[in-house]
């Protein structure tokens, strides 16, 4: 196998996108503050993105998070420079994509970064195992090792005898399959996902974020995860940045974003979410107590309020104790606050619910 | 009021200067170049020669053998091959044979020599908008111009016989390959293409792995209308001394023989239909991946 190269992070910096035939013209007017609409109406150039400033993890999944035409497939797209930006930087490691040439985008490409597609943008003509070794043919590799390295991952994603069929055979479950396996075998540190569960009904869209989840421990790739469902974004996101035209509303842990919504968008979104599989004991622990007053079953920290809650009950306890990975006593838990920190607040001025 | 009833043409005599200069310009162009040009088609000339002689002088057995072993590999189809061998005997039996192979070695020339030229000029149209809409109006041009009209300057440069009828048939059946190699190539999904390039395909990869296998069967049907425009061809290539089933025909209308013309008509319709249901078959076959669609 080839050594696994350590995941860079990825900082984008200032980037402006605007589409039309003369961006480079309006980009200072738009720096200056000009908005979308009065760039549309007085100039007919769309504003797409506008000043986005992300510094994703190296090694850890960043969601980003938008409704349609806020500019998330736009934003991604400029980490593998499918798009061209109009301003700024994308930084991995530290590499600006933006300046590569031709050449060392096409290497950047084939070594650096995979991407899965919402419409799965699988080649019809070629079989499952035909396009999982894409990246690697492309690469120049051998046919010998193309396969054995995209076999794993066919079995991997639970492809498993379907290596001859086309496409056009297989469920969209099943094409997303093909559509990871292909990612996968590239075998680069960074992988770009563009809504790639949307297009899936919702079990099998539960089934995949848990198999990416589940490769995810193994591999630690930089993964950048574009979606239009916080859900789904709470349950992936090592961090969240949420788009609306063009621009970054609010970034941060799906904790904080669900805690402390920064507008009325966002806290629109954050109401429906079930809070209890987000917010964390070690947010709503109780740090006042003596500390070697362990009452109730032990809870480990980074336990969502969710299973908290559970262990509580199971344990028919109405208190416990957090503690830290070393088994070191952090706070105390009460029932009460779990469950009243579970409950959806009526507005966000008011996040954690009031006794 | 005069002016309103008489167009205000250009007056005679600078008309005929301008057509004469014309004429003795290309005049002099033949006297000049003809040779070369006509050198520089040796290699087309020789190319014909081996084909029709391949033709007459295989057994017809071999032949009909041959033809029905492509028509089962391009088709699959045993209809089609059964069909094939029919006509083929047919054709053979009221004495057609010779004829039918010159113009079927004919086709064959004109459609290689179409799919060599066209294929490279369909791919250059669809990576460029400026190129296509340059060379557009001139594929309107060839297909449109009364084919008698681009035969006087061939036949003027490269006199009577089988290279001048092998490139009027060119340009006439040409154009479907070119445009439908372009088309083919357009109307390839944006996603797949965005895929293949975000794994980072070279523009030689994506033509080759994407673009092609998937413009293909369009192309096919270029193929097949650039095949059935060569065989229309045939009559008025025999005109400029093209052997084959043209020529009977050609006698046919100068003598008023019904029968001859019918017989030779019947037989350019058979292999026609021969050409088209064996190319069409096999276009549909490079869709095959297409046919089984998940439930």
């Amino acid at each position: 196998m080839v050594d696994e190269k350590a995941s860079p992070g990825i900082s984008v910096r200032n980037l402006y996108k605007i589409f039309g035939n003369n961006p480079d013209q309006y980009i200072d007017l738009v720096k200056q503050g000009m908005t979308k609409t009065e760039l549309n109406d007085k100039h007919g150039h769309v504003l797409g993105l506008k000043d986005i400033n992300i510094d994703m993890p190296a090694g850890g999944i960043q969601v980003v998070m938008g409704l349609s035409g806020s500019g998330k497939s736009t934003l991604i797209r400029h980490i593998n420079r499918l798009i061209d930006p109009t301003a700024g930087e994308v930084l991995v490691g530290d590499v600006d994509v933006c300046q590569m040439n031709p050449a060392q985008l096409q290497e950047f490409r084939r070594h650096e970064t995979a991407m899965v597609f919402q419409k799965f943008a699988l080649l019809p003509h070629r079989t499952v195992m035909d396009n999982t070794v894409y990246g690697l043919e492309v690469q120049g590799i051998s046919r010998s090792e193309q396969v054995e390295r995209a076999q794993r991952w066919i079995d991997r994603v639970g492809l498993t005898g379907f290596e001859s069929n086309y496409p056009n055979q297989l469920s969209g479950g099943m094409q997303q399959r093909v559509g990871l396996a292909r990612a996968l075998t590239n075998d680069a540190p960074i992988l770009l996902m563009d809504e790639a569960f949307s297009a899936l009904d919702p079990l099998i869209r539960m089934d995949m974020q848990t198999v990416l989840l589940d490769l995810q421990k193994e591999i630690k790739k930089t993964v950048v995860f574009i979606t239009h469902d916080l859900d789904e974004a709470l349950r992936l996101g090592d961090k969240i940045a949420i788009l609306r035209d063009g621009e970054v509303v609010q970034q941060g842990t799906g904790q904080h974003i669900v805690l402390n919504p920064a507008d009325e968008y966002i806290s629109s979104f954050v109401r429906e979410v079930n809070r209890g599989r987000v917010v964390l004991v070690q947010t709503i622990m109780d740090t006042s107590v003596g500390l070697e007053n362990r009452e109730g079953p032990a809870i480990k920290i980074g336990t969502t309020l969710e299973k908290a809650a559970k262990i509580m009950t199971d344990g028919n306890s109405s208190m416990a104790h957090v503690v830290d990975a070393q088994g070191k006593m952090l706070g105390s838990l009460d029932i009460q606050a779990v469950i009243s920190s579970m409950v959806t607040p009526i507005s966000h001025d008011d996040p954690v619910a009031a006794e | 009021m005069e002016w309103l009833y008489e167009f205000p043409n250009m007056d005679i005599d600078s008309l005929r200067a301008l057509k004469k200069g014309i004429d003795s310009g290309f005049r002099g162009f033949t006297r000049e170049y003809g040779v070369y040009i006509e050198n520089a088609f040796e290699p087309l000339k020789q190319f014909l020669i081996y084909s029709e002689k391949f033709m007459l002088e295989t057994p017809w057995p071999l032949i009909i053998l041959l033809i029905a072993g492509i028509a089962w590999f391009a088709s699959r189809n045993r209809r089609i091959v059964i069909g094939t061998i029919v006509t083929l005997l047919l054709i053979g039996y009221f004495d057609m044979w010779e004829d039918t192979m010159r113009t079927i070695s004919m086709i064959f020339v004109c459609t290689v020599l179409s799919i060599v030229i066209g294929i490279p000029i369909g791919i250059a149209m669809s990576r460029s908008d400026r190129l296509q809409s340059v060379v557009n109006p001139i594929l309107d041009v060839m297909q449109t111009m009364p084919s008698f009209v681009y035969l006087i300057p061939v036949v003027m440069l490269l006199g009577i016989g089988k290279v001048p009828g092998l490139i009027a048939v060119v340009i006439y059946a040409i154009p479907p390959i070119i445009r439908l190699t372009n088309l083919g190539i357009r109307l390839v999904d944006k996603d797949v293409l965005e895929a293949a390039d975000a794994f980072g395909s070279s523009s030689w990869q994506r033509l080759k792995n994407v673009q092609m296998p998937l413009a293909l069967p369009t192309m096919m049907a270029g193929i097949n209308q650039t095949i059935m425009m060569a065989l229309a061809m045939v009559v008025v290539a025999s005109m400029i001394g093209v052997r084959g089933l043209g020529q009977p025909v050609l006698q046919a209308i100068n003598n008023q023989y019904f029968s001859l013309g019918l017989f030779n008509g019947l037989a350019i319709v058979g292999i026609a239909i021969i050409f088209d249901r064996t190319s069409q078959a096999y276009g549909k076959r490079l869709q095959k991946y297409q046919e089984v669609v998940h439930g």
